[in-house]
Formats: structure tokens, sequence, C-alpha cells
């Protein structure tokens, strides 16, 4: 691909960036709560850029006080999805805010299959485009593997 | 680094990092203490809390100990994080969530949880109604005490030997797991009455082996209840007329042979009547000018009007 020679997924915070490590994600996190962002975990296989919504690992974490809860739940998450992108939120409930602030992938799959240039040839010679995830040929859990 | 990293346009002040001075090692345990400031907390606790001797020893010995730990690890003499899971056994009142309270400030200062903050539990917060409901339960309440101190009082309710599928063995499981494997992150105080803390540990010997230190907390003697009451209403602004002081102390000493007495409760509620009575003793003087020495005045006959008088004989 033209715009993302590495092949990796550019998706949230820090996604130009090589892999954060475990003390840089804590840090992120703790930051986060010491704004008072309520922290999230989700996963996905299908990493279309339209998909918006990934699966949610769990319920929103309110009222933490410390990065280690939050590693404790990620943990959790990439033991159970190990091939799987995890991405982590932070929700921030300030009135009038109401969104998420932040947002970063901590765990992707070893190997990333990217997306697919699809055309619809349509009303005679005109086209459509659309961006295909090669991953989603393959049925759900299966698509990393 | 003098050079500033970016210039914001039309702003004239340039950027400079900010300075943060090298904190120089800690050579001596009056170094550690003067950086940690955790003697003015031990100090406090050996102030504000009457009585409770054998507690303060051992809250002063693993202080000591955090302290030779912190010296150790500038010296690269790493040890394994000392394991601080407490168990806090006594009567009712006698002082086991302030104590807990304290705990956490002091391994705060220390260093030894990150953030200090209290988690206050009992079984409802850790065990679910269903199948299913327990674990995320425990998991989010253990969440939330990350970085801190978990007490969980009454503990002993977690474990209901009579129901074989009750819930609380899956909490009691998760707790240790975590307890064992995140020490660093959490320290957890349970708290219970000693004789059913007992069976609780004969029945969990993995919890018992766990936990490091059972501080058992003694009743207050007859003196020191009456210390007691002396803070509690000189913090309200109040005080015993002559006399008054050795009413109250006849009052306890009666109230002392009774069933169901609860130490420091005991006496805050007894106070908090005593002070009903003087109240409606004022209220019924309606023309009398009350100056501030009387509205703070407890009188020995608002004490003697206990009904502890009629009942008990010493």
């Amino acid at each position: 691909m033209m715009t993302n020679p590495t092949g990796r997924l550019t998706q949230g915070q820090f996604s130009f960036l090589p892999d954060l490590t475990d003390p840089e994600i804590t840090a992120q996190i703790q930051y986060g709560l010491d704004k008072g962002y309520a922290w999230s975990v989700e996963y996905t296989d299908d990493p279309h850029p339209r998909n918006t919504y990934w699966e949610m690992y769990g319920m929103p974490m309110f009222d933490l006080q410390d990065a280690a809860g939050v590693m404790m739940e990620l943990q959790a998450c990439r033991q159970t999805f190990p091939q799987h992108y995890i991405r982590l939120m932070a929700f921030d409930s300030t009135r009038g805010v109401e969104t998420i602030t932040m947002s970063f992938i901590v765990n992707r799959p070893a190997t990333e299959h990217g997306f697919g240039l699809a055309r619809q040839e349509v009303h005679g010679r005109s086209m459509r485009y659309t961006v295909h995830s090669y991953a989603t040929d393959k049925p759900e859990a299966e698509r990393y593997t | 680094m003098s050079q500033p990293l970016y210039v914001i346009p039309g702003s004239t002040t340039a950027i400079t990092a900010p300075m943060v001075p090298e904190a120089s090692p800690a050579r001596t345990v009056g170094e550690v203490l003067a950086q940690s400031q955790v003697e003015s907390v031990l100090d406090e606790l050996g102030r504000d809390l009457v009585g409770l001797v054998p507690v303060k020893q051992r809250i002063a010995d693993i202080a000591a100990l955090l302290v030779i730990d912190r010296l150790r690890a500038q010296h690269g003499l790493q040890a394994q994080a000392p394991s601080l899971h407490m168990c806090f056994t006594g009567n009712p009142g006698t002082g086991k969530t302030t104590v807990a309270l304290r705990m956490a400030q002091i391994l705060h200062r220390l260093g030894y949880v990150r953030k200090g903050h209290v988690v206050s539990v009992t079984r409802d917060d850790l065990v679910g109604q269903y199948i299913g409901h327990t674990a995320p339960k425990t998991k989010e309440v253990l969440k939330k005490a990350m970085g801190g101190v978990l007490f969980i009082d009454e503990a002993y309710y977690l474990y209901r030997p009579e129901n074989e599928r009750d819930y609380g063995q899956e909490a009691i499981e998760i707790l240790l797991q975590v307890m064992e494997n995140q020490r660093d992150d959490l320290v957890v105080i349970l708290a219970g009455y000693k004789d059913r803390m007992d069976t609780f540990f004969q029945s969990n010997p993995g919890m018992r082996s766990r936990i490091a230190h059972h501080l058992d907390f003694p009743d207050y003697s007859r003196d020191e209840l009456l210390l007691i009451g002396d803070r509690m209403l000189a913090e309200s602004h109040y005080h015993f007329a002559p006399g008054a002081r050795d009413t109250f102390d006849a009052y306890l000493q009666r109230r002392l042979q009774q069933p169901h007495f609860a130490n420091a409760r005991s006496v805050r509620n007894a106070l908090d009547r005593i002070r009903l009575r003087q109240a409606s003793r004022l209220y019924s003087e309606r023309d009398r000018v009350l100056d501030a020495q009387a509205l703070s005045t407890l009188d020995a006959s608002d004490i003697l009007a206990s009904r502890v008088f009629n009942e008990v004989q010493p």
C-alpha cells in the first residue's frame, strides 16, 4: 500500500509509532485516569476503518485510581484473544464532552492482512470504489490464525 | 535543554523545560523518614489513638522494615517485595477501620502502594447473586482498589460453610489469586471478630498462609474509654461539668457489665445520648440566657438520667 508502507493498521493514537511497551501503556492509562477518564478494552478481528464499534471486553471501568486495574483487564483480554486487534479507549464523562477522548491499539495479530480496493461497475462504465478487508474473506475467529 | 522544542506562532516567550531537582538518594534512616514524611503519620497514630499498644508496635515494625528495604534497594540489595496483606481481628469498636485508614497513609508515604486510597467493602460488594455474577463483581472491586488498600469488613461472611453452592468461595479464589500475583499493586486487609475469623481461616488455609500480619485489637480498659470519651467531646466542643467525668466513669463501669458493649462505638453512642439530654434540659429553660459555656457543658444530671443506672448495680 502506498500510504501505509509498513502494512500496519493505523487507527487511533500512536499508530504510526512502534508498538507501545507495557510500561508505556501503563503511563498512558495513568495519564487518562488522572484526568478522570473511564477506560475500556475492546477487541475485533474486522479492522475495517468504518467498523467503529468493536466488541467490548467487559464493562467500561469507572472509579479507578491506578493503571494496574486496567492492565489486569488488558492482560486477560490478550490471553483470550492473542490474535485479535485490541484497543484501549478513554471515555470523558465531563458534561458537554461525554465522548471518547483517547483510543489506541495495544495488540495486533502477528500478520496483518491489510485492505484491498474493490471496484464495482455501475451505470455503464461508471466505477464505484470501496475498501475491502482481506481478513473478512474468512469466517469469524479464523481470520488471523 | 535550553533550546525550545517548538514555538507557538505569535508567542514571544521561549519554552523552557522545567528543571526537576534530582533527589539525592537517602543514606540514613532519618533521611528516608524525612523524604517520605512517614514519621508524622506514625506520630499522629500514636497521639490520636488511645491504647492499642500491640497494634502500634506492629505498625512501627512494618514501617521500619519498609524503610530498611528502601535503603537496601539503593545498594542493589533487591529483596522480594514483602507481603503486606493483613488481618485485623478484635471486638466491635476497637478501631479496626480507623487503623486501616492510617495504614493506607503509611504505606503510601513509604511508596509501597502508589495511591494510598482505601476501598472498603463487605460481602455484598464481592459476591454476586447468580452464577457468573461473582467473578466480574469481585474483579471490579479489585480493579478499583488497585494502587491502594482493599479493606474487607467482616470477611468471614465470605465463606458460608452451611451452603456448599455459595458463591463466596469463588470470590475468595479470585481474591487469593490477585493477592498472590499482584502484591505490588494491592494490599488486602481483612477485618472481623476474632473467633469467627479463626473459623474462617480454618476452612480457608490458603487465605491464612497468604496473610503475613495478624493483628489482634485488644479491648479498651475503662481508663482508655474515658480518655476516648474526652477526645470525642473535645472534637465536638463539649466538656464535662465538674464531677460529671466521675459520673461518666461510673456509667462506663455499669455499661461494661451489660452485654453488647462495643468499646469506642458504645462510648460515642452514650455521648450522643448525653448530648440529647443536655439539649432538652436547656430547651426546657425558656427564659435563660445561654452563653457558650452553658451550651457546651454536660452536667452530671444528663448522665445520671441514663437507664443504665437503674438497671445495673455496680
